[in-house]
């Protein structure tokens, strides 16, 4: 299967409407859906949202295309809450972070996978440990706090065990930038791939700031926090992945292919028949918008947009698990740490980094306490016996004690 | 059939390890093989709880009082040398419930009139009364709170823990995805709390001599026990009906 975007017609932009009950449909079901379809779900989303603040900022810069910016940010904007609201009621905050983390591991590691940079494919590998141990805590969190198996979520596609350790990602901001690639050499799957993580992350980064004070909880309070900060330091180091000298329009080019690209995956895989005329309609939408900005880049930079565009997208996108892939990195790659704008040995750490965590981690590291001695097991780790019936301990004298 | 058959129904649930012969046992022992990244258990997360249960504040307090000016005299006397505050907490806290309660029963109603009910099952006329009841006991609250020389519209403490406590009661009978006797199951545990905080707030009356004020809450907790005995009637009626696969013959609405 394959797509040709300079051949494929998409809907015309009057006719890219919206009714609020539309807008607000039936969600996924929790329970039944694959939870490919709940990944696919959180990815569209933030790759919506990345569009709209991608759009938000070119305004300020760009007068000329302020209009044209707004006519496809109000669709996109639409688009972005008509995805949103596919998460059902009943699944709760700690639910879809599981969800957001799976999103972050599955994706990433499909990315780094198939990165045709290896410097990029480094950085993708880099970051993906660092989600996949986020997974680990937050499971920890739900099995501890709610008494709730994260697998449920999971639906056993992904491991639940530590990554890099979390309390160790806490980077000094010079360590976590990155190389970029060259506009006029990289591969347009590079750039796309660029554009696609840095959305998926700052939707993360967004989510957990959001959500993160509605827990009455401490442990998860802090957790949130803390993860929260890594999200931060990941957006800075996959935003630094794009080319600084790219023009507006190239960028805008670029994020509207990275639309065409992540639609067009959803539609091949998608199990829910009703999600997937979703994606269909919103597949279509893209073409023209990207269409648009072939033809702005024609007008005002006098450019064929076909020079800096796949005439047809690689493979799309593989929603499934990469357990064998995520193992292979962690076994060879855990102990990495960055240091300026590189992927280092343990042994050449950052002083930057070393001291900039110690500080931060001075009165205690959420991440640490709250999957202290953590092993996941199917159906929580109640369902081991001596965790069951571990011996009670009284904790005020043994803080007394202490 | 409608919704409140359909969640029993064998689907496709895909929630459970044993759906994924494959990949479940990789994850299992995957998670098995490695090892946690510090010692400990799940009693280092309580340590840090407790420093904080121990340093943190109030997460809130009562409004000062209004002006004694304009209550009962008799009222003014009861409150003299009392905790005044303990009784208008409670009776803030029973306001904010009862006024909730009917926004649930306007919820159930919604639901009854979408799905039906089944043998043995509430009658519309039955969610119509019991709201009323609700309402009522809002008034009485009301009534009350003005009588002590209370604002009636502050939220106080307990009304607030109560509040957060029936979150998923409202989020339950507000998605409509469930059916009627999902939604009851959540007005269940509305109805218990219901008759607990009456029974609570009667015997405090009492104690502190407002006698009128506790036959008041008497009444309204004659009530809330007929409500929760109904709903509780009502949901064994339907697992009864529904273990039988007789739901097909749902009484429509």
């Amino acid at each position: 299967m394959s797509l040709d975007i300079f051949k494929e017609r998409g809907t015309p932009l009057e006719r890219q409407m919206f009714t609020w009950k539309d807008i607000v449909g039936e969600p996924y079901s929790k329970l039944d859906d694959d939870a490919f379809t709940r990944v696919r779900q959180i990815l569209m989303h933030g790759v919506e949202q990345e569009a709209c603040r991608f759009k938000h900022f070119a305004a300020r810069f760009n007068p000329e295309l302020r209009l044209p910016l707004a006519r496809i940010r109000r669709v996109e904007h639409h688009q972005a809450t008509m995805i949103n609201w596919l998460m059902p009621g009943d699944q709760s905050t700690l639910e879809t972070t599981i969800g957001f983390e799976q999103v972050a591991i599955e994706v990433t590691a499909h990315v780094a996978a198939v990165e045709p940079d290896p410097y990029m494919a480094r950085v993708y590998r880099f970051g993906l440990l660092e989600d996949f141990d986020h997974l680990y805590r937050y499971a920890a969190l739900m099995d501890r706090l709610c008494g709730k198996d994260a697998n449920n979520i999971l639906q056993s596609y992904t491991d639940v065990m530590p990554g890099r350790p979390t309390s160790v990602e806490h980077r000094a901001p010079e360590d976590d930038l990155r190389q970029h690639y060259e506009k006029t050499r990289a591969a347009p799957l590079t750039k796309i791939h660029a554009a696609l993580i840095t959305g998926s992350e700052w939707q993360t980064r967004d989510y957990y700031l959001t959500v993160g004070p509605t827990f009455a909880d401490p442990i998860a309070r802090q957790l949130y926090a803390e993860i929260a900060s890594i999200e931060e330091q990941h957006v800075t180091q996959y935003e630094a992945l794009s080319d600084p000298s790219e023009t507006w329009l190239e960028k805008w080019l670029v994020q509207e292919a990275t639309e065409v690209y992540a639609y067009w995956s959803c539609y091949s895989q998608e199990s829910n028949p009703r999600i997937k005329q979703i994606w269909e309609r919103f597949l279509s939408y893209e073409l023209e918008h990207l269409r648009l900005v072939r033809e702005l880049m024609q007008t005002l930079e006098g450019r064929d947009p076909a020079e800096l565009l796949p005439a047809e997208f690689p493979d799309p996108l593989s929603f499934t698990s990469h357990r064998e892939f995520v193992r292979e990195t962690l076994a060879a790659e855990v102990d990495l740490r960055a240091r300026g704008y590189d992927i280092v040995p343990l042994s050449q750490d950052s002083p930057a980094s070393i001291a900039y965590r110690a500080q931060l981690n001075a009165k205690g590291s959420p991440s640490e306490v709250v999957a202290a001695g953590y092993q996941w097991n199917p159906g929580t780790e109640l369902t081991d016996p001596r965790v069951r019936e571990a011996a009670f301990a009284s904790l005020a004298r043994e803080e007394a004690a202490q | 059939m409608n919704k409140n058959d359909r969640p029993t129904d064998t689907g496709i649930n895909r929630t459970g390890i044993a759906l994924s012969p494959l990949d479940g046992p990789l994850t299992a022992d995957g998670a098995r093989s490695a090892p946690p990244s510090s010692a400990g258990s799940w009693q280092d997360a309580a340590m840090v709880r407790l420093q904080y249960a121990t340093e943190a504040g109030e997460f809130g307090h009562m409004p000062p009082p209004l002006t004694l000016r304009g209550m009962a005299k008799t009222a003014k006397e009861l409150l003299k040398g009392t905790k005044a505050n303990v009784l208008l907490d409670k009776l803030g806290e029973r306001l904010a419930f009862e006024r909730t309660g009917v926004r649930l029963y306007d919820s159930l109603i919604v639901k009854f009139e979408a799905t039906g009910s089944w043998e043995g099952g509430p009658s519309l006329e039955e969610l119509v009364a019991f709201r009323s009841d609700e309402a009522r006991h809002f008034d009485v609250m009301v009534q009350a709170l003005v009588a002590l020389g209370a604002d009636p519209t502050a939220m106080t403490p307990s009304a607030d823990i109560i509040a957060v406590e029936s979150l998923g009661v409202l989020q339950v009978i507000s998605d409509p995805r469930t059916g009627l006797a999902h939604a009851l199951h959540a007005q269940q545990i509305a109805e218990l709390a219901d008759v607990a905080g009456w029974d609570l707030l009667a015997s405090l009356a009492e104690t502190l001599g407002h006698s009128e004020l506790a036959a008041e809450c008497r009444r309204a907790l004659a009530q809330e026990n007929l409500h929760a005995a109904s709903v509780s009637r009502w949901l064994k009626a339907h697992a009864e009906v529904a273990a039988r696969g007789e739901l097909e013959h749902a009484v429509a609405s």
